[in-house]
């Protein structure tokens, strides 16, 4: 119920929403577990495995069960943890791992067959086939929140960020130490996982520095750039952290999460404690909590969770939630463990020596039995609200993961730092508001580097009394529960031990204890110290687990940031992309351009269009944008050297206005890539890589002149964006060249294949090479990028009365296969090397040690059944063999594959499929047959040449 | 994410740099050598735990290639 007042909540700001489909209403400041107290709701989950009935335990990210499905503003969120998201007007939250709801549950009949179900039991069962056979169902009753089909709208930044100092936790410790490290002059970035700074002096008021507690976190806030509602997930190399900034206050559009990326030369954590459960007979009932989350819901949004309350503890801190539940008016009785009590009783009723023995109530805890330890009394009590201690976990999981070490306390009863990054506060196991500032101020100080500032409090801490070591209550046959979000009891601990499971790393995985959202933040030390009573270690010798980012779940949205959708790998788009699209190109990603598929005419289908474009570049004239193929320019005194090292073919010999196709091999002899390399000076040469490729050449030129041939003077500059480049091709490419009005002498003589001249067009710069791709004679005009459209728009004019048309990649793709050029990465692999294309010139003749020679004379690179490139003519002239069919032969014994087809089509000229592919020994089975397979189904081809059209290449001089 | 010691930029982070895997010194005349010679340059790789030496690129900053030892456990950066 909700207190008349108190409380940082906005009464004037009512917040109507449903549980459920119950209309309910909270107040700004509620977060959606406080809201749902205050209207009395006690079953807020059905667990994970079993489907008990489960209501909220904690406050903050320690809370186990109260993963709710949020939906508002039409974004969805399938497993928000009640505790963490603030309360929204038109919030719709819904229980999750329930059908029909959590309240009733049909499959809450699996926890009767409980004792059916130990520890490892799915994996001990449904061991035939194999445990993936059943995952599926299993997982379908078991879990969490279903993920949903609408797409996330929501807007995620990343930032980074550098600072002197990053503190983590914006407690009274973490911000003692923002005051002293921002005195002494360091940037300090300050990030709290909480809406409002303050830490525990949101729930216990307190005088800091001669003011007001919170007076003093505003004051001390504005030292540094502080963060709230941000959690430090992870720390990472070299003082890196992720960060995650909820920005719940942000409107739709806003943007929600930000990731941050933050440097930080220096950090200090003061992230604080968990507190821990106790572990006795059926400790999970609803109305079960945190002694420390029920003040925290107390003081924060003045709920007070029940009216007639038990305390359970062996500690100290759980008084002052029984003092604070007694001013709100509820009957309050402590039990203590301790026979002597440490804290001050002031008009509470104790009961020393005294643990919680057992509980019932079916939808809710109504009664809890009280007694020894050994059971030897018990005294039933009506509660409707048991709050549990026992004990403190330092938040030690950013210090861990950052590499810091652990050791356990006996005295504080918990693992603390030792050794590693600076700590302050609570996660050193400090237990009052003295120590805490005290430690924090130190550590700001130390930070900087000194400083004159006074600490910010001083008096001397009062003594707290002992905590009493207490894992296990009792031997009941009733369950007791470790991990409540995981279903693990004591006996599944025990189970796994006697199982042989004695690491704690084993005991997880095999048990589920610590995993999933909160990464046992309540159950891991109560876990351990099972584990070690039954192996007859101490807690010290069993250790913890392993501590990994993220310490709260982080959403994959978060992480991606703006990479998503046409962001993840934005493609490049050509100099004239408009004028493609105007002409109906159907633009597709190449290697990371977006380039015109094929020109589709209003009605035609794709294979028409491709086919007519070949056919008219065949028979006519056609243009092609081939802008984004590579243009790397290599120059110095040392440039024909050195690409005469890197290059599988000769090119120190090639003269000044020359081109030559070539191949550059990895160190492995494997093609890395082909193109054409050109001459355009004595010292300077140009580099054509495929369009996808020309980075990695680049790259790859870049390593070799640096690791091995340092010493040469050559320079390399990707000039590929600067330059428009359009290939015109066909028996009547030279009658519309002669009309461009370009300086250059186009005539065969003047420029003939394989040649390249530097000159001018309406007074601009460009670049004529006559190089082919299609097997006509061709030339390839580049102009300065800012005249591309000039350019484009000149050809297709001149064209127009030659009957000219645009041609695209798959049109192109089809000329090139008739000829039998292959292109690197279809009709290659990982596996080819230049003699399986039948290129094996220059090993016979280069001398050069270039990049990949010495593994072309390997036994392997000689073997003569090699897979080697052939044109395969299929038998049914009108079938196109898919690419990747399998070519089989031999009598039927020794059938097997032989190779497959790497390129297919139908050829405009020959009227007729065609297909090319690497076969076994190839090159000596021209004539054979073979036949192909296909899902099933098989057709027959004949091995021939890689040519198809124009084997003498008497088209090419046009 | 590391921080790594570019010979011309100085410390930059991890995403601005391309790894380059272990150095291997190159046989030459490579026509010199014998197949398992060649063989262990081109495919065996030490990848040592503790002090390894390896090389990266400042691929997204000068484009400097450099050689460091770092300790593969640590992550720490032993050397530039
Ligand atoms: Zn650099």
């Amino acid at each position: 119920m909700r207190l008349s007042t108190g409380g940082r909540i906005d009464r004037s700001t009512p917040l109507a929403f449903t549980w459920d489909g119950r209309a309910m209403t909270g107040y700004a400041g509620d977060s959606i577990a406080s809201a749902l107290l205050a209207n009395g709701v006690k079953i807020v989950a059905r667990s994970f495995k079993y489907h008990r009935p489960r209501g909220i335990w904690g406050a903050w990210v320690d809370e186990p069960n109260a993963v709710v499905d949020v939906v508002w503003q039409g974004q969805h969120d399938p497993n928000a943890r009640a505790t963490l998201v603030p309360l929204r007007d038109g919030m719709a939250v819904r229980g999750v791992n329930a059908f029909p709801s959590v309240s009733f549950d049909l499959f809450g009949a699996i926890d009767a067959f409980s004792q059916f179900l130990p520890a490892g039991f799915y994996y001990k069962t449904f061991k035939w086939p194999n445990w993936q056979h059943y995952e599926p169902r299993i997982r379908a009753m078991a879990g969490l929140g279903r993920v949903g089909h609408q797409r996330d709208t929501r807007a995620y930044e990343t930032r980074h960020a550098k600072c002197d100092l990053l503190i983590v936790g914006g407690g009274p410790a973490g911000l003692a130490a923002l005051r002293a490290a921002a005195a002494g002059g360091l940037s300090v970035m300050l990030a709290d996982d909480q809406p409002a700074l303050g830490g525990s002096l949101l729930t216990d008021t307190a005088e800091i520095d001669g003011t007001d507690g919170l007076a003093w976190v505003a004051a001390v806030a504005r030292q540094g750039q502080v963060l709230s509602g941000t959690t430090v997930f992870g720390a990472y190399d070299d003082g890196s952290y992720g960060l995650l900034e909820a920005r719940n206050h942000a409107p739709a559009g806003w943007g929600q999460a930000r990731l941050w990326v933050v440097r930080a030369a220096k950090v200090i954590f003061a992230t604080g404690a968990i507190e821990r459960p106790l572990v006795f007979p059926d400790n999970d009932r609803p109305g079960i909590m945190s002694a420390d989350a029920v003040r925290r819901f107390l003081r924060g949004q003045a709920v007070l969770p029940g009216r007639s309350v038990v305390v359970a503890t062996n500690n100290d801190s759980a008084y002052a939630t029984a003092h604070a539940l007694q001013e709100a008016g509820a009957s309050v009785v402590v039990a203590d463990a301790r026979a002597v009590p440490g804290a001050i009783a002031d008009g509470l009723r104790v009961l020393p020596g005294t643990v919680p023995l057992g509980t019932g109530g079916r939808r809710g805890v109504s009664w809890v039995d009280l007694g020894p330890q050994d059971g030897a009394r018990r005294e039933r009590m009506p509660v409707d609200l048991l709050a549990v201690s026992g004990g403190w976990s330092p938040a030690v999981h950013l210090f861990s993961q950052g590499g810091g070490a652990l050791r356990w306390d006996i005295e504080r009863v918990a693992f603390v730092p030792e050794g590693g990054a600076t700590v302050a506060g609570s996660i050193t196991g400090a237990t009052d508001l003295p120590t805490c500032l005290a430690q924090g101020h130190a550590a700001g100080l130390a930070a900087a580097g000194g400083g004159d500032l006074g600490a910010p409090y001083s008096p001397p801490a009062p003594a707290a009394g002992a905590v009493l070591p207490l894992w296990q209550i009792g031997t009941s046959r009733r369950r007791q529960w470790v991990d409540l979000q995981n279903d693990v009891t004591a006996k599944d601990v025990g189970l796994a031990a006697a199982e042989g499971y004695r690491s704690v790393e084993h005991l997880k995985r095999y048990t589920t204890l610590g995993m999933a959202t909160d990464q046992g933040k309540t159950s891991n030390v109560n876990g351990l110290a099972l584990l070690a009573a039954a192996t007859g270690r101490s807690i010290a010798e069993v250790g913890t687990t392993k501590f990994r980012p993220p310490f709260t779940p982080v959403p994959l949205a978060a992480l991606a940031g703006s990479r998503f959708d046409r962001l993840v790998a934005p493609l490049r788009e050509l100099p004239v992309h408009h004028d493609h699209l105007a002409l109906g190109a159907e633009m597709r990603d190449y290697g990371g351009w977006a380039r015109p598929a094929c020109y589709q005419q209003i009605g035609e289908p794709v294979a028409a269009a491709i086919a007519r474009e070949a056919d008219n570049a065949r028979a006519r004239l056609g243009v092609f944008d081939g802008s984004s193929l590579g243009k790397i320019e290599v120059h110095g005194p040392d440039a024909a050297a050195f690409l005469n090292l890197i290059y599988y073919n000769e090119v120190a010999n090639l003269r000044p206005g020359r081109l030559r196709y070539c191949l550059v091999l990895r160190e492995t002899g494997v093609v890395f890539d082909d193109g054409v390399v050109g001459r355009l000076a004595a010292d300077r040469y140009l580099l054509s890589p495929s369009s996808s490729h020309t980075a990695g050449v680049l790259a790859m030129l870049q390593a070799w002149h640096q690791l091995e041939y340092p010493a040469m003077q050559v320079a390399f500059h990707d000039v590929t964006a600067a330059w428009a480049t359009f290939a015109v091709s066909g028996p009547r490419a030279r009658a519309l060249m002669q009309q461009l009005g370009s300086s250059v002498d186009v005539s065969d003589a003047g420029l003939p294949h394989m040649a390249v001249a530097d000159g001018s067009v309406q007074g601009v710069t460009c670049r004529i090479a006559r190089v082919s791709f299609t097997g006509d004679a061709s030339y390839e005009i580049s102009v300065p990028t800012g005249y591309a459209t000039a350019l484009w728009r000149h050809l297709l004019d001149l064209g127009a009365p030659l009957g000219m048309m645009p041609y695209g990649i798959e049109a192109l793709s089809v000329l090139r296969a008739e000829k039998g050029y292959i292109l690197i990465g279809t009709d290659t692999d990982g596996m080819t090397l230049p003699v399986d294309l039948g290129l094996d010139g220059p090993l016979r003749a280069k001398q050069v040690d270039f990049v990949g020679k010495r593994s072309l004379m390997t036994p392997d690179a000689k073997r003569a059944d090699r897979r080697q490139f052939v044109g395969l003519l299929p038998e049914d002239a009108n079938a196109v063999p898919a690419v990747g069919s399998h070519a089989v032969a031999g009598p039927r014994e020794a059938r097997r594959s032989l190779g497959w087809v790497t390129s297919a089509c139908m050829s405009p000229v020959l009227k007729r499929s065609i297909a090319l592919g690497m076969i076994e020994g190839g090159r000596a089975r021209l004539g054979e047959t073979v036949e192909l397979f296909h899902l099933g189904k098989i057709s027959r081809a004949t091995i021939c040449a890689p040519v198809f059209v124009d084997p003498a290449g008497e088209r090419l001089h046009g | 994410m590391l921080l790594l010691p570019c010979p011309h930029c100085g410390l930059r982070d991890e995403p601005e740099f391309s790894f380059g895997g272990e150095p291997a010194i190159r046989p030459v005349p490579a026509s010199t050598v014998d197949d398992a010679t060649w063989a262990d340059y081109v495919y065996l790789r030490q990848n040592e735990k503790g002090a390894h030496r390896e090389i990266w690129c400042h691929s997204g900053g000068c484009g400097q290639w450099f050689v460091l030892t770092r300790d593969t456990v640590t992550h720490a950066v032993i050397a530039p």
